[in-house]
């Protein structure tokens, strides 16, 4: 009997699981189905960049700056054993343009700015705002979801290259500034061995799915927590986990895809 | 013949989860008239609410206004529907990311294209008119309780509704602030020749300003009448619940195993 | 917070952000060294092109002139066949060396140009004649070893 709990509570699981991803699809073609109204009031999509993305900006450049001060620590103790330091630009370059600069904005992203939209929308809901605003005859969707998910779109692929910029410039501070590695070979290396298709715009094409996930994530979330204070707790705490194992898991499929053989 | 209501509802049946919320619901809510639906916490008023605003859909029988069946309509027509109602929620559901001020012309920016300055004049009127006009540049976080439910109200009444409900209007509620919302109520309705809805349970107050009033109980309704028949009324049901008695036809004690047996006393 | 204020920092932030993409893609990125549009092509045959790959450089006295864009392998020659784009600012005359050189003694392989003395330049379309193949490191230990085995039969 056990057993058979056993598998019902399994496939109970991933009953819910597949329908709960429905749900979400659904959710995400509705989103860009009432996007209109959005782009027609830009003003609703300004207000969620100041949200989303100016009160983003101090932790994607403090930690941008300190991720790449270590990365320009850590591979001048490498390389040296090489005798190429004067690949160190190529190093810092390469490891934030391509990987670190999209997934570490991504979940800085997620925990800041994915966190608060999904209290908000939680909140929102358990204090019968969008019940309110159903009433009113506004669909929620387009007056409430869309300008946060478009908002994010946006956000993230400029927070990651801000990341990636002034990690470069924190490499640079470490590497040629404090060691001492040549100037000229820290950029000119950099500059011959970072391509522009292959790996910057890889790098926003990358930031562009996460935002879209990572804001999806968040809006979906808060749109279907319960109407309490813990469903509220507990769907940001869902947002920040699910973002951060959707952005890595991602990030791997991409970066297969994009860089094979490359 | 009296002009046909601006709501009946028939015959209405609502079930969740197997469990009947509405059984047989017949009602009536006359133009230009203030009913009172009143009953226990959890009998079904609020989901009764949400049937006429659209949002359920009935197992068995229908709620009409002005002509139309509400869950008949398509969504285009719900929301042309909503247009011609407003609703005061429990606690207001004012939004918190907005101004007392954007938040009473939200509903004018979105569904009008009136002009900012127009905007402007209407929402000074209906904040006015609640008595709160300067308190237009406050957050919804900074107001009281009564304040907040008050800009509610202005919220409500934004776009002149044809009709009002209020669920719950008085929860929570200081003496004075309750008086001052019961009398809005009315003079709103009576002003904007609106036909209003409340759904409370909260008795003194509002035999004050109604016309009419249903009693319901477990999804069935129990008693109706004016607040004067009621008053005079000698049901078992109407006296326990207008005089607040502890025990009646609604008992104290929530159905249980028997008392000795729980205590583990043997008989 | 005012409308205008709230413009003000989204639009600084909107600022910022594609400030730094451009900052990637000049300063970081090669976008700025070299311009796909104003280009020619020239392909050259390498009996070897060693560890060549697509995007390598081109250069002429330690100039980046350009980069390869293709390499195949002809089958009627069976020599590889590899496609240059080339700054139009540079010219070079029809008689110019193409090498395959590497950077460092570890580093990546890149085609070196020697120019010639022609007074007719390659125009786009034109084959490098000259060439010399990558240097691989089994052919130059075996090419040693023959040497020496045959160094004393000679005496």
């Amino acid at each position: 009997m056990t057993v058979i709990n056993t598998i019902r509570g399994i496939g109970h699981r991933i009953i819910n699981a597949v329908w709960r991803i429905g749900v979400a699809a659904r959710f995400f073609f509705l989103t860009l189905l009432y996007s209109g109204n959005s782009f027609r009031r830009f003003h609703l999509i300004i207000k969620e960049l100041f949200s989303s993305g100016v009160m983003s900006l101090i932790i994607i450049i403090v930690a941008g700056l300190f991720v790449g001060m270590v990365l320009g620590l850590q591979g001048y103790e490498t390389l040296k054993r090489y005798g190429s330091e004067s690949a160190l630009g190529v190093m810092v370059a390469l490891g934030l343009v391509r990987e670190l600069g999209p997934v570490m904005a991504a979940l800085l992203f997620a925990s800041r700015a994915g966190s608060a939209m999904t209290a908000e929308i939680g909140l929102m809901k358990a204090t019968e705002q969008i019940s309110a605003m159903e009433m009113m005859a506004v669909n929620p969707i387009a007056r409430i979801v869309a300008p946060r998910f478009w908002a994010g779109v946006i956000s993230m692929p400029l927070l990651a290259a801000l990341f990636s910029a002034v990690g470069i410039f924190g490499g640079y501070l470490v590497g040629v500034v404090q060691i001492g590695v040549d100037e000229g070979s820290f950029w000119s290396q950099m500059q011959a061995a970072v391509d522009f298709r292959e790996d910057i715009l890889n790098g926003v094409i990358k930031s562009l799915v996460f935002g879209t996930v990572v804001t999806l994530i968040a809006l979906f979330e808060g749109f279907d927590a319960p109407p309490t204070a813990e469903g509220v707790s507990g769907a940001t705490t869902r947002t920040v986990v699910t973002s951060s194992l959707a952005i890595l898991m991602l990030d791997f499929v991409l970066t297969a895809i994009m860089f094979r053989g490359a | 013949m009296s002009p046909p209501a601006l709501v009946e509802i028939r015959d209405l049946n609502f079930t969740y989860d197997k469990r009947p919320v509405l059984q047989g619901i017949n009602m009536t809510f006359p133009r230009g008239k203030l009913v009172a639906i009143m009953g226990l916490s959890g009998c079904g008023k609020t989901t009764l609410l949400r049937h006429i605003g659209g949002a359920l859909k009935p197992n068995r029988g229908y709620v009409r206004m002005d002509g139309q069946v509400m869950h008949e309509l398509s969504p285009a027509g719900l929301y042309a529907m909503r247009r011609k109602m407003g609703m005061l929620f429990q606690f207001g559901a004012l939004f918190t990311d907005m101004s007392v001020y954007d938040n009473v012309a939200f509903q004018m920016r979105e569904h009008t294209d009136l002009p900012e300055d127009i905007i402007r004049s209407l929402v000074v009127m209906k904040l006015n008119a609640v008595g709160l006009r300067g308190a237009q540049n406050m957050m919804p976080s900074e107001l009281s309780g009564g304040m907040a439910r008050r800009v509610a109200l202005a919220r409500t009444v934004a776009l002149d509704p044809m009709l009002i409900m209020y669920d719950e209007p008085f929860a929570g509620l200081d003496p004075i602030s309750l008086s001052v919302i019961g009398d809005l109520i009315r003079r709103l309705n009576d002003a904007l020749g609106a036909t209003s809805i409340i759904v409370t349970h909260d008795i003194q107050e509002s035999l004050k300003i109604v016309d009419y009033v249903y009693f319901m109980a477990n999804g069935v309704i129990v008693a109706e009448g004016t607040p004067d028949e009621l008053r005079a009324s000698d049901t078992d049901f109407v006296r326990q619940f207008m005089h607040g008695e502890m025990d009646g036809p609604v008992p104290f004690h929530y159905p249980g195993a028997d008392y000795r047996l729980d205590l583990n006393l043997r008989a | 917070m005012e409308r205008t204020t709230l413009d003000l920092w989204v639009g600084m932030f909107v600022v910022a952000g594609i400030a730094a993409l451009v900052f990637l893609a000049m300063k970081v990125g090669n976008l700025g060294t070299y311009n796909v549009s104003n280009t020619y092509e020239v392909h050259a045959y390498f009996s070897n092109v060693g560890g060549l790959k697509p995007k390598a450089s081109i250069r002429d006295a330690g100039v980046l002139v350009g980069r390869v864009t293709a390499i195949n392998l002809d089958t009627q020659r069976y020599e590889a066949n590899v496609v240059m784009s080339i700054d139009k600012r540079y010219q070079f005359p029809k008689d110019t060396f193409a090498n395959i050189l590497t950077s460092g003694l570890l580093g990546e392989q890149y085609i070196g140009l020697m120019p010639g003395g022609d007074t007719e330049m390659l125009k786009n379309g034109d084959q490098i004649k000259q060439t010399q193949s990558a240097m691989v490191l089994e052919d130059l230990i075996s090419k040693f070893m023959f040497s020496k085995a045959a160094e004393p039969a000679a005496k």
